[in-house]
């Protein structure tokens, strides 16, 4: 029964999408209201069906439906409730649904949202949207379908991946970056729309700029919150192993960004435009890429999904992307001369241009280094793999530079800085940059990398903060406001730059906690017996006794640790060994201890049957927190560069706009 | 000069510092993809080079030593075998009779020092089938660091 519906509705959700297309482009052609109005509704009758198919996929998992493949796979009899409703996307087929559902429903809000701005467009708009659609549904329909039945059911499933199983967080990461990779489909399909209706003036780029920043905050909260999972499940004491799915996630990061920055550069200056499409059109493929890569199982990594057929079809529609949209592009080049002009070399645009060859760099870097096995086995014949020395040796460098241009970029002056300017915007926090130097050497920080990656966090997080402090203290003095009314209406005034230095300061929280991190990481691995202890920086880790019980779907085998710090007891710890009925060996359960000064770690690797001994690995891993915090502050400042602005939405000008966004000391 | 010249010889110089970095990267971090025949076919030539080396773990031949948390154990492509040793616990997912690639450096007397071991996963359970995996079909299933660098 729920087979045979959800099939039925993903097949219609899949003719209506089509149907859509059809008249959408129709409609726009023939100029004719009631076929684009037409176009409109199919947007909404696919995200109903989208809607109820997922609702039914939820039902069947809920209720434990085995005659489904997918239910028989990724449910369990045993598995608790909440793991089991997050199972929709522990297997590729269910995060297809998923996917489709977020792509739908952002093609909805975008129908609902820019149905009055940008009448001419849509029609094109809802076209895109609905053919990216199509695809995706088509995925579901024929050779990934979520609603394949058995016969006969198994009288129970197999339950999720256990390390799909072990965390709550896999109930926001996955769902996040989604929504982060479909995002890019609206600003793509924005600008399809305007290389195909020949309409490059200024206001699609406006529109465009908004989506973007929804689609670049939930891509980065998905990468973040990507990087905790694997710190607090995966068991290793690291975040970021440059495997080939953390890559993925990271390209369309990386051209996404660039473009954010770029895309300023065209609306003061209207200059780059053929290079601002060309980068939606890069991070939008790279979404589907990273999809292609995460399920296709060309390369091994952590996320080694069941190969499935689905590889090829992907690698085609990226083809058709390419070449339709790079098509489109020479087409209309005519239309896309640049209006205005470089000025200067020390100015906000170059500073812009030279953060994307920068960004783009890393890209490179990143996308070559991912596929460098496959590249080497085709071009020599032996497989070589980069890893970690390579990506490290490569980004480090690039990254750093990028750090220093992200403190400076929003600070230059637009057209051309006077050197007076620079003087007075750069003397504090080159000065700060130097204390910060010299308090992170005092405190051991060694190494040319380390040091630099302290004193351009300090540089950046400095020339931030003057600006909020000037940008308040000014306001004060013209308005009479107090400090925190002042900050709070300096904000809303022009909420895109000071969102956007919000980012900024959440980048230089990440950059200061993966240095210290890395730099400061301590690790020792010991076998203890009952009542020993381990020491590792100021800690000493007692081994107090090993204890087993057996849960509805697995086994725990569970240490108990005593930390102290000199005498003080500072907690209890319980890393753990989950023996899962499915799998054949167990699954480590980390116990982490973060505070904002340290994060303590501890991986119970093995122990003897007795339970008189056991080997336990403790790691300290400084600032760790700071990461996460980072990710959190990116996110807000997002966050405000979006929120709607009272005075844009009554005016619904653009020159309004432009008022508002006032440069900082231009 | 004009300006674009100038920001253009600008743009080179920092695609050639990058083109550099790639390069020196991949020399430096190239770790070759070799089966246990290929290694001991190599023989002395292949002392003190790091490899990425996959295979079976054979049965019979693992050894772990808690005290000193030295893991022994042999390596096999169904022809060839090579003795791997490694300071630290075995991985969660690694066992005997099941594929496994090390990362690590050849030293002379017929020993692969591993660095990092890096155990088989994949999202559904597969009953082990020792023997019948091909060693090279191994990499595409395989995965994360259960054992960090030292």
């Amino acid at each position: 029964m729920i087979s045979t519906l959800g099939r039925f509705s993903l097949a219609l959700a899949l003719a209506i999408a089509l149907y859509g297309v059809i008249v959408s482009i129709l409609g726009a052609r023939r100029r004719s209201p009631s076929l684009v109005a037409s176009g409109r509704g199919a947007v909404f009758a696919v995200f109903g069906l989208a809607t109820f198919a997922i609702l039914l996929m939820e039902a069947a998992l809920v209720g434990r439906d085995f005659s489904l493949q997918f239910v028989a796979r990724n449910g369990s009899r045993g598995t608790p409730l909440f793991y089991t409703v997050i199972a929709l996307w522990s297997a590729l087929e269910g995060s297809i649904l998923l996917w489709i559902w977020i792509l739908a429903l952002m093609s909805l809000l975008v129908v609902l949202i820019e149905g009055k701005r940008n009448r001419e467009m849509l029609p094109y708009v809802t076209a895109i949207l609905l053919s990216v659609s199509a695809f995706f549904l088509f995925l579901a329909a024929f050779p990934a379908n979520p609603f394949t039945a058995i016969f006969p059911p198994p009288a129970d499933g197999r339950g999720p991946n256990p390390l799909l199983q072990n965390h709550p967080l896999m109930a926001i990461h996955p769902p996040c970056l989604y929504a982060g990779y479909v995002g890019w489909s609206v600003p793509y399909a924005f600008a399809m729309a305007a290389l195909i209706t020949g309409r490059l003036g200024g206001e699609w780029i406006r529109t465009v700029r908004r989506w973007s920043i929804v689609a670049w905050g939930f891509l980065t909260v998905g990468v973040i919150l990507g990087g905790w999972w694997s710190y607090a499940v995966l068991g290793w004491g690291g975040y970021w192993a440059w495997d080939p799915v953390e890559n993925a996630s990271l390209l369309p990061w990386l051209t996404g960004t660039a473009f954010l920055h770029t895309v300023m550069v065209q609306e003061r200056r209207k200059m780059l435009k053929v290079w601002n499409l060309a980068l939606i059109i890069t991070t939008f493929s790279l979404t589907i890429f990273g999809t292609f890569l995460t399920r296709s199982g060309i390369l091994s990594s952590v996320h080694a999904f069941s190969e499935s057929t689905i590889g090829p079809l992907f690698l085609a529609f990226i083809g058709v992307i390419l070449l339709v949209s790079f098509g489109f592009l020479v087409y209309r080049s005519d239309g896309l001369q640049a209006e205005g002009d470089l000025d200067s070399l020390v100015s906000r645009e170059s500073a812009f241009l030279m953060n994307n060859l920068l960004l783009l760099g890393f890209a490179f870097a990143v996308f070559l280094g991912t596929l460098f096995p496959l590249l080497s086995e085709a071009v020599r014949g032996v497989k070589v793999s980069v890893g970690e020395p390579f990506f490290n040796a490569v980004n480090v460098p690039i990254g750093l530079v990028l750090i220093f241009l992200m403190a400076i970029g929003p600070l230059i002056a637009w057209r051309r800085a006077s050197l007076e300017s620079l003087r007075r915007t750069f003397t504090t926090p080159l000065l700060l940059a130097f204390l910060g130097t010299g308090v992170s050497s005092f405190l051991g920080v060694r190494g040319l990398y380390p040091l630099l990656a302290f004193a351009l966090a300090t540089f950046a997080a400095a020339t931030v903060i003057q600006e909020f402090v000037r940008g308040t203290v000014t306001r004060r003095r013209m308005t009479g406001e107090g400090y925190l009314v002042a900050l709070s209406n300096l904000t809303r005034r022009s909420q895109r730059r000071y969102g956007g230095l919000i980012v900024h300061l959440g980048v230089v929280l990440v950059v200061i906690g993966v240095t210290a991190s890395t730099v400061f990481r301590q690790e020792k691995e010991v076998t203890l017996q009952r009542g020993e202890s381990l020491h590792l920086g100021r800690y000493q880790v007692r081994f107090d006794e090993l204890t087993a019980w057996q849960e509805p779907h697995r086994f725990v085998v569970q240490g108990t640790f005593t930390v102290f710090n000199g005498i003080h007891k500072v907690s209890q710890m319980r890393p753990s060994k989950r023996f899962y009925s499915s799998e054949q060996q167990p699954i480590g359960s980390v116990d982490v201890r973060s505070t904002p000064r340290e994060d303590l770690y501890l991986i119970l690797s093995s122990f003897e049957r007795d339970g008189d001994s056991a080997t336990l690995k403790v790691l300290i891993r400084p600032l760790v927190m700071w990461i996460w915090l980072g990710g959190a502050v990116m996110a807000l400042g997002a966050l405000v560069a979006i929120w709607p602005d009272r005075r844009r939405v009554l005016a619904a000008e653009p020159v309004k706009e432009q008022v508002a966004w006032q440069p900082g000391r231009s | 000069m004009t300006k674009k010249t100038k920001l253009l010889m600008g743009a080179l110089i920092v695609v050639a510092a990058l083109g550099y970095l790639i390069y020196g990267g991949i020399k430096e971090a190239a770790l070759y993809y070799i089966t246990p025949s290929e290694l001991q076919a190599k023989g002395a030539s292949a002392a003190d080079k790091s490899f990425r080396l996959g295979g079976m773990v054979v049965p019979g031949s693992l050894q772990w030593e808690p005290k000193s948390l030295k893991l022994t154990f042999r390596l096999t492509d169904g022809k060839e075998q090579v003795a791997v040793e490694h300071i630290g616990s075995p991985p969660d997912l690694f066992k005997e009779g099941t594929g496994a690639i090390v990362e690590g450096k050849y030293t002379n007397g017929n020993l692969f020092m591993a660095s990092t071991i890096l155990a088989k996963h994949s999202e559904e359970y597969r009953p082990p089938q020792a023997g019948q995996a091909q060693a090279k079909d191994l990499y595409r299933t395989l995965v994360k660091p259960q054992q960090v660098r030292r």
